[in-house]
């Protein structure tokens, strides 16, 4: 197993030339092309802001004030790491000929997803420091936020190994991936405040590895206290794991690929 | 000269799971908390069964076998695609298959970009690329579209340029099955150059092919698999040869079954009297194709037809050339005073290649009672090779049919040469003394 991990680097040039294709292909022949990686997020934003600012104004306390720039905080790593899951579940599938006609690292494929994905965020984090600025909550925490992509990073991949080869198996995980999610949406502190929701509940949400990242990227880009860096140092191993587990499950399953997909 | 593959008692079992999975699934294997369990299958076909062979490097070794013989899945395992479940491959050298073109693009990205990406795909790195970008596109005749997305692509545009990259890789081993079939006359020529300049260059390539005639024109060695085991293995002229009696062992049962079929089918006259035709199906495939059936008041009766070879015995297949003879079995109800015999033989296109009657070759019918047999004899079979279908009548001079067999009957010629046409007149080549041609190796 380790040993694959190793050849995993011997890719690079591979994986990013996917991920290069990927983001290429995902906008060739539409009008604003690039353009809408930046307008997505934007659109995003604007509902939220309209639903939380109109429809259903919520009060902003508890340090959620201005409540849209807190939401586009727990919406952008939220996205990312929700696109990249519900991608991986079809992508083995829907890359049978690489896995059945060609020698290729099937691994790549899921790693693909989350980094294509990773850029998109990139690509929207400028959006969120532009309001950032506007509302003047520039914080010095800001240095942490490359640790918690990081964190994220390998949270993820874990996962996605884990989610695209169960999926190869049961297909039923592509259908049931996309409830799953939004289950895990309002499981996770995304439109409500960590801090808000009563300690009987939270007790549960400790258990979602999401919690603590978003809350992560909550404090560190929005409120500017770290007051939850003990639970992050909690998910340095956690990532860890995930992302060892995902790949372990991933590696074993490997070889059935080829007549399974 | 080393040994550049080298195969030793590979099986490979295919695992099937039983209709009973499809309904317990991922919600009953998490309950039960047995999923590893679960993906446990509970059938296993078996693909290969201890193949052992070793491939000699610089040297060309052909697969032959039926579809589903496991020819490919033998070739995966060489790939590393997919792996034994016991035995080992070891492969020395960078290794190029060409199991399906272009198997890695992207249809939304242009030729050029789905080059790069292909090209890393299959090892290369990106400098090895920048370096045989202009010979690939060169190779696959795509200047003018290289930066056309690939969706826009005809599909001979497409393998063309999957062909063209896989063989850019310049391995040292080439797995090739089965793609030369696409592309067209001029295309496949240029791939088969390519593969003869390999040869050249003393790399050494694995084949999987249905032409015969490449076999023992390309390889070097050949190996016939069927039924997941080596049948046979050595010079290829000997296995295709051993490949190709089997098949016309196959073949010859199969026609038996189905003249079988078409006779009982037809055994039964609706009504002596009645002209109608009955009418069955056949191969919806050739649109001509007559319609079978038999009619006639059967006061003459066409009891059996047999197709026999220079040897006596009954076949279905023969040889181009050969002698061949068709005997009909008759049978008279009573004493018969007009009657005329006829054959025709039909091309599965339903074209007439030739029919005859005694009366039009100005027999005149004198008696006939009781039980007799007509030969029909062909001293030199000159068709071309195909399946025909034969008809065989016996009737009164003015048409009133006794037994019409319409296509009931039907037969393959095979030929070593591929002429085509429907009749094969008896020929030689002769050349002034200027003009210098090789003979072929054996003429059958």
């Amino acid at each position: 197993m380790f040993k694959n991990l190793l050849t995993l680097f011997r890719y690079r040039v591979l994986i990013q030339s996917l991920v290069e294709r990927e983001l290429k292909a995902r906008y060739r022949g539409s009008v604003l092309g690039f353009l809408w990686s930046f307008i997505n997020p934007l659109l995003q934003l604007a509902i939220y802001w309209f639903v939380f600012s109109y429809i259903m104004p919520t009060r902003g306390s508890m340090g959620m004030s201005p409540y849209a720039l807190f939401l586009f905080t727990g919406i952008l790593p939220w996205t990312w790491f929700s696109s990249s899951v519900m991608e991986s579940s079809a992508i083995l599938i829907s890359s049978g000929n690489l896995i059945k006609k060609i020698l290729f690292p099937a691994e790549v494929l899921p790693i693909v997803i989350v980094l294509s994905n990773l850029v998109h965020f990139f690509l929207g984090l400028p959006i969120l420091f532009a309001f950032l600025i506007y509302y003047g909550k520039v914080q010095a925490t800001l240095v942490y936020l490359p640790a918690i992509i990081v964190l994220q990073l390998f949270l993820t991949l874990g996962i996605c190994f884990f989610v695209s080869a169960l999926a190869v198996h049961f297909r039923d995980v592509q259908n049931i991936i996309g409830n799953f999610m939004m289950l895990w949406f309002f499981a996770s502190p995304v439109i409500y405040s960590y801090l808000t929701i009563a300690p009987s509940i939270q007790r549960y949400l400790n258990y979602n590895p999401m919690t603590h990242i978003l809350v992560g990227y909550q404090q560190t880009l929005f409120t500017g206290e770290m007051g939850h860096w003990p639970w992050l140092l909690v998910m340095i191993p956690a990532s860890l794991i995930t992302f060892l587990v995902g790949y372990y499950f991933f590696d074993r399953l490997r070889e059935t690929f080829a007549e399974e997909v | 000269m080393g040994i550049a593959i080298r195969v030793s008692d590979v099986t490979k079992i295919y695992q099937r799971y039983s209709h009973r999975k499809q309904f317990r699934t991922l919600k009953s294997a998490l309950l039960g908390g047995n999923l590893l369990a679960e993906l446990r299958p509970d059938e296993r076909f078996e693909a290969l069964n201890d193949i052992t062979f070793n491939v000699r490097e610089g040297t060309t070794f052909a697969i032959i076998g039926r579809n589903g013989s496991g020819k490919s899945t033998l070739l995966k395992c060489i790939a590393g695609i997919s792996k034994p479940s016991a035995g080992t491959v070891v492969v020395k050298g960078r290794i190029s298959a060409l199991i399906e073109l272009g198997a890695g693009f992207h249809p939304e990205i242009t030729g050029r970009e789905n080059i790069f990406i292909n090209g890393i795909m299959l090892g290369l790195s990106e400098k090895e690329i920048h370096d045989r970008f202009d010979d690939i596109v060169d190779f696959a005749e795509l200047e003018e579209f290289i930066d056309a997305p690939v969706k826009t692509y005809s599909s001979g545009m497409y393998m063309r340029l999957g062909f063209a990259v896989a063989i850019h890789v310049d391995p040292d081993v080439l797995l090739i099955d089965e793609v030369l079939a696409v592309g067209d006359e001029a295309f496949v020529h240029k791939c088969l150059d390519k593969i003869a300049e390999f040869r050249r260059r003393g790399k050494t390539i694995i084949l999987v092919t249905h032409s015969l005639g490449l076999v023992e024109k390309m390889a070097d060695e050949a190996l016939w698999i069927d039924n997941s085991r080596v049948q046979l293995r050595g010079d290829p002229k000997k296995v295709v040869d051993a490949y190709l009696a089997r098949v016309t062992h196959h073949e010859e049962k199969a026609l038996v079954a189905e003249e079988e079929k078409a006779v009982t089918e037809f055994e039964s006259p609706k009504s002596a009297t009645e002209h109608e035709e009955q009418e069955s199906e056949i191969e919806p495939s050739s649109a001509f194709a007559r319609k079978k059936g038999r009619w006639g008041s059967r006061e003459v009766e066409v009891q059996e037809v047999t197709l026999h070879g220079a040897d006596g015995s009954a076949r279905h297949i023969f040889t181009t050339g050969e002698p061949v003879t068709v005997r009909l079995k008759v049978k008279s109800t009573g004493t018969i005073h007009d009657f005329v015999f006829g054959v025709a033989i039909f091309n599965a296109d339903g074209m007439c290649c030739y029919g005859t009657n005694t009366h039009l070759e100005q027999f005149t019918p004198v008696k006939f009672s009781g039980e007799g047999e007509v030969r029909f004899v062909i001293p030199n079979l000159r068709l071309v090779e195909g399946t025909y279908f034969l008809d065989v009548a016996a009737h009164q001079r003015d048409g009133y049919p006794f037994d019409y067999h319409r296509a009931l009957h039907q037969f393959r010629v095979q030929s070593k040469i591929k002429d085509v046409g429907i009749y094969r007149p008896a020929h030689r080549w002769e050349f002034s003394s200027n003009i210098v041609l090789k003979p072929p190796k054996s003429t059958s």
